[in-house]
């Protein structure tokens, strides 16, 4: 299976994690990324706030290269996976928006790819049954937090993805490696996503309210898609000290792949204590 | 469907945002599911009433349009389908584009500062957009100890990865400079 990958501007920053984690177990399931060429930033919530044409052009230009390389596109940051879900619906809806897209940066949108968040791609093209088949350190005893986050399920009707009120796909695949998903009401609670940088305060009240309501629920650690919320939950938690960890690392765990070590201790709050007394490392 | 019988600032709206702004009936499901709206000078359902008021001054010089994290909640639950995110988005640019100075300014210049990066280099990169922001901003040496922190565990890329078709997307902001 090949796919074009498009990691985004955090998976070669601060979330290197995330990127190694999700190439590790991509391989491991047979999976070949190939780095979409040249690839430049989504825009993220910056583009949108400030200049609608900027907020399709874009993540237009990624599309441009993608459509041209054919294979369908995986991208594994939620908030990149919106920005370009989002264009590519402006694109097949909108006769104005192709020609303005044209006439900027000459991209005939043909609509022949399919954009892919590792959901998507793990439960619909893989199968949780070569899940199951490759898990050879089942998560056995671990309680998780699935924290969807905004992005990957609204606005519903363009992510199309899963219930955008209570989403279980994470939860079935945390099933599949052993772990034991936790019910709890904020899936898909804000965390106040680029305000990290601007209002940190109301960063820290919001992931406050999130990593109590995990821990009043009786979960261990948070499992996210999100670098953003990975970032948020990870450094911005008043007075806890939760984890939080991708959910390719937690796949990585249950392969057991030699390469987990490296990329678990990169988080601010360590989660190898609730591994270690779980037994699972 | 979308009557475009109102005032000026309605009508604007409507159209840049696709959005029946009238449909609103004040249920206020987008105020009580809103993440941030406890921090917001005026709640989101009250944005759409002064929207059909024609109070525009009010509206951009709000700080709610700068709060709204665009996390969708509220166009996911509301019961007209009014994507009011959507809206705060044409409001933001609104604000920008007649250069009006609101509150929540270091918001604006974030945002500022994200995109005029990846004009730069194709590509956001953190500790640039870090330094940019608080330079512009103040606040030097805010955070300074979980900056260390996550430059220990190798969180920072020190060096900014640079397109090499860079000069294509500068190109592409000057194009819309000038179509605007």
């Amino acid at each position: 299976m090949i796919y074009s990958y498009y990691p985004g501007c955090s998976l070669h920053g601060s979330a290197k994690e995330y990127n190694h984690s999700t190439k590790a177990v991509c391989e491991k399931l047979g999976v070949e990324l190939r780095e979409l060429p040249d690839w430049i930033c989504c825009g993220a919530s910056s583009g949108h706030s400030l200049n609608k044409i900027l907020e399709i052009v874009l993540p237009a230009q990624n599309l441009k290269i993608a459509e041209k390389i054919g294979h369908d596109l995986v991208v594994p940051c939620a908030a990149c996976y919106n920005r370009l879900k989002v264009a590519k619906n402006e694109l097949r809806e909108k006769e104005e928006i192709r020609k303005q897209i044209k006439d900027l940066i000459n991209f005939d949108f043909q609509n022949n790819i399919e954009i892919l968040n590792l959901i998507e791609l793990i439960k619909n093209r893989i199968g949780l049954e070569t899940i199951r088949s490759k898990v050879v350190k089942p998560l056995k005893g671990l309680k998780v937090a699935c924290y969807y986050g905004c992005l990957l399920v609204r606005p519903p009707t363009i992510m199309d993805f899963d219930n955008p009120e209570h989403p279980m796909s994470l939860d079935e695949i945390m099933r599949v490696i052993g772990a034991e998903p936790i019910n709890w009401s904020f899936k898909t609670e804000c965390c106040g996503g680029s305000l990290s940088l601007s209002r940190d305060d109301i960063v820290k009240s919001l992931v406050g309210n999130i990593i109590r309501m995990a821990e009043e629920a009786g979960a261990h650690i948070i499992v996210t898609l999100c670098p953003l919320c990975m970032e948020n939950l990870d450094i911005r938690q008043p007075n806890y000290n939760f984890p939080i960890l991708y959910l390719t690392e937690l796949l990585a765990l249950a392969f057991n792949l030699k390469e987990s070590e490296n990329f678990i201790t990169k988080h601010i709050v360590n989660p190898l204590p609730v591994l270690e007394s779980l037994e699972l490392l | 469907m979308i009557i475009i019988n109102g005032n000026n600032l309605l009508n604007l709206v409507q159209k840049e945002s696709g959005q029946d702004i009238q449909a609103c009936y004040y249920c206020h499901k987008c105020v009580v599911g809103c993440p941030v709206s406890k921090y917001m000078d005026i709640p989101p359902n009250a944005i759409l009433r002064m929207i059909q008021y024609g109070e525009k001054e009010k509206i951009l010089k709000s700080a709610t349009i700068w709060l709204c994290t665009a996390c969708e909640t509220c166009g996911t639950r509301c019961p007209n389908n009014i994507d009011i995110a959507k809206v705060m988005d044409v409001l933001k640019q609104m604000a920008v584009k007649e250069g009006v100075k609101g509150k929540e300014k270091t918001i604006q210049i974030m945002h500022k500062a994200f995109l005029a990066g990846i004009e730069k280099r194709g590509r956001m990169h953190e500790l640039s957009l870090i330094r940019d922001l608080k330079l512009r901003s103040g606040g030097l040496f805010k955070d300074i100890k979980l900056g260390i922190k996550m430059f220990q565990l190798g969180k920072f890329s020190i060096f900014p990865e640079k397109v090499r078709n860079v000069k294509e997307i500068k190109k592409i902001f000057k194009k819309i400079r000038s179509i605007e």
